[in-house]
């Protein structure tokens, strides 16, 4: 992080729509007129692959673009990934992690709170809700819901994360309607 | 206009919309895909009038191009890579034809080893073909460069393809926001439908890209480049009215801090935009360092360049490019050649940097320069280095 930039990294897998995560949080961050540079980093397409994707976000103009080394916010789509790589790799002092998972107290859920004693932790059951109520297990959308409250609606506001929703499934039914209600359950569900 | 949310391809497809070409023929690769898929939405939904012509390969994409425009057409493609370097043969006859295709390029790295990430390596492959060449260090850059590619083209005293690169990924699958521009306004930028002088008609019938041998193919390679230095002209004046219509200031060679600087990195596309950070960083502690950012690649502006380095103790030029076995990078002859015209001598550093989309953070660019620095106060230029390698 560079003075008033805030560097956000997500890790998901492929198929799991993560990068599409990051557009979210760009796109509801423009409608605030902020600045941003979002964009997923990965291998020839795989689904099933570790994926991570960056956003980075400030309210004044900046020209850096890099992928994200030094993150404030990790968000962890993919619990199987916890013990797989390292997630809180570079994470800020006193830096935010949100993990989807249906088990905070999962062995690899606190072998990582170990980990990093100075972190800030949250947990969402993002699978869960996006079952409920999208019908799939495609937690991007879900887990931003959290997103915002655990970071009070600082990076992103709820209502501005709905309208970026509302755009980006433009003329696609109800999808729209079924991913603010998912995101509206994380917000409300989400542990700190 | 409020800004919209796109990515570099995206932006492109977006720009390409506005144009409304006659005819669109590509073959998708990454990190060019979104481009084509885009585009292709376009044509489906019927949001332009565009004609997309499917085909088997880059070479044949470039064919259909080439097909089109002699006939007339507005045209526009997509590629990058290895997509590129199967056009390659069709690339030269878009440029001998005069058929002013406009080509976006994602910029990737070149096999082998494979590799989707950006390198600017691929259209720098193309150098010497006759192509206008850009780069574009914003997605904004890349939408408004696109659009102005057409009318730099399609001038009457240019008629040469043009190629806009964005560096892949950190651009192309880059969400950043845009200000966007209306169709209407497009169109009456490139002064409506594209007239053509020289075309197949059949009721007025001319042959183009006939045999040319030892009578009249320096000619035809001469015609060639004087369009080149023509273009010069027309890129300027075109940069000129997109200012007055959109209030955005572009140029073949653009400066950043460069008025009291001592030191300038020179670069292209969006390693510029962590130079500009580290120059700020640089700047707060007291060094006089600036940037020149080549935007306009091909035709060369050695004079707008020559200008910009008048009064600086050395140059550091860092690139997203290599060729193996030269005196140096590829960017880096074109800047030694033009200070040696233009009787500079300042030091010079070389550096080939992010093959295959490695990442070059800001503080390893602040590092290039106190590496440069060092040696320039010890009285010496630097030997061309790569980067970040692990030995």
């Amino acid at each position: 992080m560079t003075d008033n930039i805030i560097d956000i990294r997500l890790h998901g897998r492929g198929g799991q729509g993560v990068m599409t995560s990051s557009y979210l949080i760009a796109e509801a961050a423009l409608l605030e007129d902020k600045h941003v540079h979002a964009f997923p980093t990965f291998g020839p397409e795989r689904s099933g692959a570790p994926i991570a994707a960056f956003a980075r976000i400030s309210d004044e103009k900046f020209y850096m673009k890099t992928e994200v080394y030094e993150p404030d916010v990790v968000v962890v789509q993919d619990p199987s990934l916890l013990s797989q790589i390292d997630v809180t790799a570079g994470l800020q002092e006193g830096g935010l992690v949100l993990i989807n998972t249906n088990n905070p107290n999962k062995e690899d859920v606190q072998a990582v709170k170990q980990k990093r004693p100075d972190a800030k932790f949250a947990t969402v059951d993002a699978s869960k809700i996006a079952a409920e109520e999208i019908g799939l297990s495609v937690t991007n959308t879900a887990i931003l819901g959290a997103l915002c409250k655990v970071t009070d609606n600082k990076i992103i506001k709820l209502n501005v994360l709905e309208k970026a929703i509302k755009n980006r499934f433009k003329g696609k039914g109800a999808i729209a309607e079924k991913n603010i209600k998912a995101i509206n359950r994380s917000y409300a569900e989400v542990m700190m | 206009m409020s800004k919209i949310a796109v990515t570099g391809d995206d932006a492109i497809a977006q720009a390409a919309k506005l144009v409304n070409p006659d005819v669109v023929a590509a073959y998708p690769i990454t990190p060019q895909t979104i481009i084509v898929e885009r585009f292709s939405d376009f044509v489906a939904d019927g949001e332009v009038d565009t004609e997309f012509v499917c085909v088997e390969s880059e070479h044949s994409a470039m064919s259909a191009c080439i097909g089109a425009s002699t006939a007339g057409g507005r045209v526009f493609t997509s590629s990058a890579s290895a997509g590129l370097m199967l056009m390659y043969e069709i690339i030269q006859i878009a440029s001998s034809s005069r058929t002013p295709i406009v080509c976006a390029v994602a910029n990737r790295a070149i096999s082998g080893p494979i590799n989707i990430h950006g390198e600017q390596t691929d259209q720098l492959l193309f150098r010497d073909s006759g192509w206008i060449s850009q780069f574009a260090e914003t997605n904004q850059e890349a939408y408004d460069q696109t659009i102005m590619a057409f009318k730099i083209g399609e001038h009457p005293e240019v008629l040469l393809p043009v190629a806009v690169g964005i560096d892949g990924f950190i651009l192309s699958h880059a969400i950043e926001g845009i200000e966007p521009v209306t169709k209407d306004s497009v169109y009456n930028f490139l002064g409506g439908e594209r007239k053509s002088t020289l075309r197949l008609d059949p009721d007025n019938p001319v042959s183009i890209g006939l045999l040319h041998l030892q009578d009249y193919y320096m000619e035809a390679r001469a015609q060639v480049r004087d369009a080149q230095q023509r273009s010069k002209q027309v890129i300027i004046d075109t940069f000129n009215e997109w200012k007055n219509l959109t209030g955005r200031q572009y140029n073949p060679v653009e400066s950043y801090k460069m008025d009291d600087a001592e030191y300038a990195f020179v670069t292209m596309g969006s390693g510029a935009g962590n130079a500009r950070t580290a120059i700020d960083e640089l700047r707060a502690k007291g060094e006089k360092v600036g940037l020149i950012k080549v935007r306009v690649y091909r035709p060369w502006f050695g004079e707008e360049f020559s200008n910009l380095t008048k009064n600086v103790k050395g140059v550091i030029t860092v690139e997203r490019a290599h060729s193996f076995g030269s005196p140096g990078g590829i960017l880096g002859q074109d800047v030694k050649s033009t200070l040696f015209d233009a009787k500079q001598t300042p030091y010079v550093a070389e550096y080939c940097y992010g093959l295959g989309g490695r990442d070059c953070l800001v503080k390893e660019w602040v590092e290039i320069y106190n590496r440069s620095k060092q040696s320039f106060s010890e009285g010496k230029s630097l030997p061309y280095f790569w980067w970040g390698v692990r030995e």
